[in-house]
């Protein structure tokens, strides 16, 4: 039972469909890839789980029980249009946001200072959001978003706007989250990203889901069971008595390069075992393919 | 939970409000221009008095008019007889005199013609009591001329000498004097701030709802609170910063004009009027001092200014709940101000169509549409108001006052459903019917 069950949510804005019969099982620490093209129904569903709005029919599970309002307090959420109060000093407003969240205000300070400092921001605490750069205020949200130590934190585009050392610093953030134990959702449209970072994704296009599970076994069931050998030689590849057939077999950087297609159930030692009887192999790897192909394989075919 | 967590959104809305600048400043000084109102006024009555009269020179060369040139405190006039008019205008400036006035003798149909001369502007009431009395004076001379027998006794017989005493009967039977400019006066100082006060705030509920939606934190803040939550914490917010600054005003104006009253020792009368009614404008109270009117004095202190003062607040907070309610659907519903245009139109119209039957009521308290008008919950904060100096039933304002209640209940579900749907709507500028569909969803 993960941190978030959906079964079988719909939610309609008057003849339109944003969210068809979805269910979904989120798993509790791991990072969750939300993905899908613009205007699929991701951001309904993430308000769904944010009890911003309510479900038409179906029914939305935390921890395995029918979420409450109190969840909120447990959750985490980072919508993609960024935004704070221009006017408000900085320090006064997170503290603020996280008294919506259910702390109070010594716990909420001591918990920003802490952050300020991790972050080397201690001298923007006065200073006024519209004194700062988009950058600067996306560091102070992301704070914000996280300060109150969610069970389950919503990302939607964690790293957009922000420069590749502060992407870093943000993905450091949000692995060590995972190693405490926070389920994370990432929802984001790059698949590099999801790759690197996601266990599990759940894939929606025009309302529905169209696959989810974890990111490897995704890889592997979209791919065409395709293994690349490299090896030295100037004949083709022998393959003994391997159960596979020849895709293609050329010249590569001085090597030979073989692209071989496995029957189903074969294990790579199998295929291996065959291989090294003949050839002289450099490397051998599964062709499996990027997220980013199978995203708009699934996207474009549906 | 929820309740904690509207506090905060309360606070919130108080304290950036207060902290502002341009909030300091009016809560402070606008007791100050409604101290230098009621005071300024009193202080040049006073010096005024003090002050010598006028002198004003006469030259009466019909021979008739002197004797109805009647000095008193303001102006003094003084018979010359060794000089003409025009030796005086000549002279002018070694006279200290004000003004000089010629008359001229009676001509052939024993009129008189008048000319004055002055360096300074003469005012219109010198003025025209100088033709009053040059005319009463002509006026006799000339019934004199008819030679009518005991002529002063008809004359005397014939002044007439009515006075107009208003009275209304409370429902006790009581009598109360009853006066009604300042009623009228009352009435529409009363309504009239409410009706700027309602759009003042409530506009202040609209832009801030605006301001959240444009700056996109909404989205953050509806994850943490429920969007009816944030709504009626903004609208109680602003009503307490609303609240706070009437508190300051009133506490600050009577502070000011009781330590300046008594350092200026200005009359007790004016004193007492100031501090009793600090919604009263100066003028009325300066002239009911001033004028020798008793009644007056005794209708300004008739007034109930507890009942006043405690009815324009309840319907200020009410009519304020019923309308900013609006106002926040109206912010959700759109991305930026300009959009508003259209969508203000049913806030705005039942607010002028209020202003408008008050103008009718504070001539008219007790006519049909000021009655309804007064219940009706869209127009009876201003309406009412209108009214209650003239003295309203119980149960009329009960009745008023729990319709208005209930309004703004129904009023706060159905916007707080437009608000929850609209807060998170971008891109589209929407429509009524849009409106209507958020209703449903």
């Amino acid at each position: 039972m993960g941190i978030i069950t959906c079964e079988k949510i719909t939610k309609k804005f008057g003849d339109f469909t944003a969210l068809n019969a979805v269910s979904l099982d989120i798993p509790k620490g791991k990072i969750f890839g939300l993905l899908g093209p613009n205007g699929a129904g991701k951001t309904t569903l993430i308000r769904i789980i944010n009890q911003i709005t309510l479900p038409d029919s179906g029914t939305l599970l935390f921890n395995g029980e029918p979420i409450r309002p109190e969840a909120v307090e447990c959750i985490g959420y980072l919508p993609e249009e960024r935004g704070l109060y221009k006017k408000m000093k900085v320090g006064e407003q997170a503290i603020y946001l996280a008294r919506l969240k259910g702390m109070d205000t010594r716990q909420a300070t001591r918990e920003l200072k802490e952050w300020f400092v991790k972050f080397n921001i201690q001298g923007w605490w006065d200073k006024k959001v519209e004194e700062l750069s988009k950058g600067m205020a996306q560091k102070i949200q992301f704070i914000t978003t996280v300060m109150h130590r969610p069970q389950l934190l919503i990302l939607d585009e964690p790293f957009s706007g922000f420069d590749p050392v502060n992407v870093n610093l943000i993905r450091k953030e949000i692995l060590a989250m995972r190693e405490a134990g926070t389920t994370i959702i990432l929802s984001t449209h790059n698949m590099e990203s999801v790759e690197e970072l996601c266990d599990n994704i759940a894939l929606i296009n025009k309302s529905n889901l169209i696959v989810s599970g974890g990111v490897d076994e995704i890889r592997r069931r979209y791919g065409n069971n395709h293994v690349e050998v490299i090896y030295r030689g100037t004949e083709p590849v022998a393959l003994a008595d391997a159960p596979a057939r020849v895709v293609s077999d050329s010249e590569y950087k001085g090597n030979r390069r073989a692209v071989l297609d496995v029957e189903k159930d074969a294990t790579n030692a199998e295929i291996l075992g065959e291989l090294i009887k003949g050839n002289d192999i450099v490397s051998y790897q599964e062709l499996i393919p990027r997220m980013n192909d199978i995203f708009i394989k699934l996207v474009t075919n549906n | 939970m929820g309740k904690s967590k509207i506090s905060v959104i309360i606070a919130r809305e108080f304290a950036i409000r207060v902290k502002k600048k341009s909030f300091i400043f009016t809560t402070l000084l606008t007791p100050l221009l409604f101290a230098a109102l009621m005071v300024v006024p009193s202080l040049i009555a006073m010096y005024s008095e003090g002050e010598e009269g006028l002198k004003v020179c006469v030259v009466d060369e019909s021979g008739i008019v002197m004797p109805y040139m009647e000095s008193d405190s303001e102006v003094t006039f003084t018979e010359v007889t060794d000089r003409s008019i025009e030796e005086l205008k000549g002279d002018f400036d070694n006279l200290d005199a004000f003004a000089v006035v010629g008359i001229s003798t009676l001509d052939s149909s024993r009129n008189v013609s008048v000319v004055t001369y002055s360096k300074k502007q003469m005012n219109m009431d010198l003025q025209s009591r100088i033709s009053r009395n040059v005319e009463s004076a002509v006026e006799e001379n000339k019934l004199k001329g008819y030679g009518i027998p005991q002529l002063e006794q008809i004359m005397a017989d014939v002044e007439s000498d009515v006075k107009l005493s208003t009275y209304t009967l409370d429902e006790k039977g009581g009598e109360k004097a009853s006066k009604v400019e300042i009623f009228m006066v009352i009435g529409y100082i009363g309504s009239f701030l409410i009706y700027m006060f309602i759009f003042m705030f409530g506009s202040m509920v609209m832009r801030s709802v605006i301001e959240e939606k444009t700056t996109r934190i909404i989205e953050v803040i509806v994850s943490s609170v429920k969007p009816f939550q944030i709504m009626m914490g903004k609208i109680l917010g602003v009503a307490s910063v609303a609240l706070v600054q009437f508190f300051i005003w009133i506490v600050f104006t009577l502070l000011i004009v009781t330590v300046a009253g008594s350092a200026l020792g200005l009359n007790d009368a004016a004193q007492t009027m100031a501090a009793a009614s600090p919604e009263i404008p100066v003028d009325q109270i300066t002239a009911a001092v001033q004028s020798e009117g008793d009644s007056f004095l005794q209708a300004l202190r008739d007034i109930n200014y507890v009942q006043i003062i405690g009815c324009f607040i309840i319907y200020f907070v009410l009519g304020y709940l019923l309308y900013s309610s609006m106002f926040a659907a109206v912010g959700a519903a759109v991305d930026n101000e300009a959009d508003t245009q259209q969508l203000v139109l049913p806030i705005t119209m039942p607010l002028i169509i209020g202003l408008f039957m008050m103008l009718h009521t504070f001539q008219y308290p007790d006519s049909t549409l000021s009655f309804w008008g007064s219940v009706i919950p869209f127009t009876s904060p201003m309406v009412m108001m209108a009214r209650i100096a003239y003295g309203v039933p119980a149960w009329e304002l009960a009745l008023s006052v729990g319709l208005l209640a209930v309004t703004f209940v129904g009023m706060a579900y159905l916007s707080g459903k437009i608000y929850r749907v609209g807060i998170l709507m971008y891109g589209k500028k929407p429509g009524w019917k849009d409106i209507y569909k958020w209703l449903k969803y």
